[in-house]
């Protein structure tokens, strides 16, 4: 009875991470085939063939369109994280009238779906004459990513004893001293956790890439990768797809593998004490 | 005493300087697009040129002209895409309930190799969305796809099928490839619910020697209840904004377009951003009336909840 269940729960867990990874599996091993090979099935490796990697560079700006997804997080993440830290130190040390307030309405924000912004973003983007560049996508990410950081930030910074600050504010420090000298040093792994999720979630985005983009080379890598067609809407190039999928999920794939606890505390974090 | 105050008042003061520039940046980003929204829903604005946008009062949701109504709320195609919305939260998310469960408790054990599974569970949800799409379009796609050929080898199914093109079959592939997406998410959560449950209760239930499955249903279901409605609403309520993946997979087919779907398609493909943010502001609605329901609900239950 005991071995048949411990068998069982093997059983059971294989098949979850089979069905986990299945999918990436059989993404790089059709990322590897082309000409016919591509379109028979097969579920092991059989060839290894990198034509595809370089049509996907050829065809279009692919390495445009990584920069772009790159320079786009990188500036989401280090916004988010300095307008959050600042919000989070006022949010989270300071008793003020409305603060419970002020938290809901962040917390509601995250709660707003993309495209119910879509065109007044639209508008004001135009408005500032940021439509198709990457600071356009920059300032329209923030929305995603702006909320979580906040709340993420503050939930973390209520918990660090009361002690801290008091004796530098005796010493006279100001509080702009106490968040860079006091806080920021002990906040090191909930600005790693919150800076890999809004890395994520700017690096996933899509909805608002693809709508205020306009250009091949302003696009960034889903949106560019959505949009790689073939020769007639019914031949996608599968081969460069899978290729596409694989160079954009590999780097997400090496974060999660290094830094699973601290975003699974990230995740968490943000959500079981919201 | 005075001076304590003092400091207290200029603290009070900093704080809102530290505030300020997240306020006005998050008004910027999402106060501001949300009422030009609400505004642009009662224009004919049209994208080509938003300045020549006249009001237009309730017309973009009801009008009547010559005898025939118009607008949204008539618009069997935005019903359509409500009842897809729907119908897609509440599939997903009772499948994601279920499976990110069992994965979670799988995850609860101690085991060699744990630490692999929860970052193998993770990869899905690290996947961006549009690449999912794509992977599961091509393990799907109907001549060469590896989920055919899977089942045709088991004898589930006969001859290939066109599981994203089959108007019978699409909304459940888009279910399905949620599932594998976000299951993880919901696994994660339910886990951390778990991992503050009280071991004592487990090593009593052991030593009486009850049947796991009862002390699952009598005591893990209910002391995680609470963690678990939270996953719930969450998922939900992102589940009603779902665009990306129904985009990619089936594009604009009226069988799976979701309210995000149609809303988008209005505003960009048709031009029309009136109708458009018309049809924003109802999903806007929609999910702020679900969010403060679920809030008071939960409050409600979770305060009736003996402690």
């Amino acid at each position: 009875m005991k071995q048949l269940q411990k068998f069982g729960f093997w059983v059971l867990t294989a098949v979850i991470v089979v069905y986990a990874l299945f999918p990436f599996y059989y993404a790089i091993l059709s990322s590897l085939r082309s000409g016919t090979a591509l379109f028979q099935i097969s579920y092991w490796p059989s060839s290894f063939d990198l034509s595809n990697y370089i049509a996907v560079f050829k065809e279009q700006p692919f390495g445009r369109n990584i920069i772009n997804s790159v320079l786009v997080a990188v500036a989401v993440v280090a916004i988010s994280l300095f307008l959050g830290v600042t919000a989070a130190y006022a949010l989270g040390r300071v008793a003020f009238r409305g603060r419970g307030a002020l938290l809901m309405t962040v917390l509601a924000v995250s709660m707003f779906p993309q495209v119910a912004v879509l065109s007044g973003m639209f508008e004001l983007i135009r408005f500032l004459g940021i439509y198709n560049s990457l600071p356009g996508l920059v300032l329209s990410n923030l929305i995603l990513t702006l909320p979580f950081t906040v709340w993420v930030l503050t939930t973390f910074m209520r918990e660090l004893p009361k002690e801290l600050e008091e004796a530098a504010f005796v010493d006279g420090a100001t509080p702009w001293i106490v968040v860079r000298r006091v806080f920021l040093p002990l906040m090191w792994p909930a600005l790693v956790t919150t800076g890999l999720l809004a890395f994520i979630a700017a690096w996933n985005e899509f909805l608002f890439a693809l709508t205020f983009t306009l250009s091949n080379d302003m696009r960034t890598v889903p949106v560019a990768i959505a949009l790689i067609t073939g020769a007639s809407t019914h031949e996608l190039p599968w081969g460069n797809i899978m290729a596409a999928s694989v160079i954009v999920t590999i780097p997400l794939v090496f974060l999660v593998l290094i830094f699973q606890r601290k975003i699974v505390s990230g995740l968490t974090a943000g959500a079981v004490k919201g | 005493m005075s001076g304590n105050s003092a400091l207290k008042r200029s603290r009070v003061r900093s704080a809102w300087l530290f505030l300020a520039p997240m306020l006005v940046v998050l008004a910027m980003v999402a106060g501001w697009p949300l009422l030009r929204t609400i505004y642009f829903g009662f224009t004919d604005a049209n994208l080509a040129d938003l300045g020549a946008m006249k009001f237009i009062g309730w017309d973009n949701y009801l009008a009547r002209y010559d005898g025939e109504w118009s607008g949204l709320l008539v618009d069997l195609l935005w019903w359509r895409s409500v009842s897809n919305t729907l119908w897609f939260t509440l599939f997903s998310v009772t499948i994601e309930t279920i499976l990110g469960f069992v994965v979670a408790l799988v995850l609860n054990a101690e085991f060699p190799g744990r630490g692999f599974v929860r970052a193998a569970v993770l990869v899905p949800w690290a996947i961006p969305t549009i690449v999912s799409a794509k992977m599961w379009g091509w393990m799907l796609h109907d001549q060469f796809g590896v989920i055919n050929d899977m089942l045709m080898r088991v004898g589930l199914i006969h001859a290939p099928i066109a599981w994203a093109a089959n108007s019978e079959t699409a909304m459940w592939t888009v279910v399905m490839v949620d599932v594998w997406k976000t299951t993880p998410f919901m696994a994660l959560l339910i886990l951390a619910g778990l991992q503050m449950l009280p071991g004592d209760i487990y090593e009593a239930a052991r030593i009486d020697g009850i049947n796991p499955v009862k002390v699952f249903f009598r005591v893990t279901l209910p002391l995680v209840r609470p963690a678990l409605m939270v996953a719930i609403i969450f998922r939900a309520l992102d589940a009603m904004r779902i665009f990306d993946l129904i985009y990619v997979l089936t594009s604009n087919s009226r069988d799976t377009a979701s309210m995000s779907v149609y809303a988008r398609q209005q505003l960009v493909d048709f031009q029309e951003v009136g109708i458009g943010s018309a049809a924003s502001t109802l999903l806007f609605l929609v999910i702020g009336i679900v969010t403060v329901l679920a809030i008071t609900l939960g409050k409600v239950r979770l305060t009736a909840e003996p402690a």
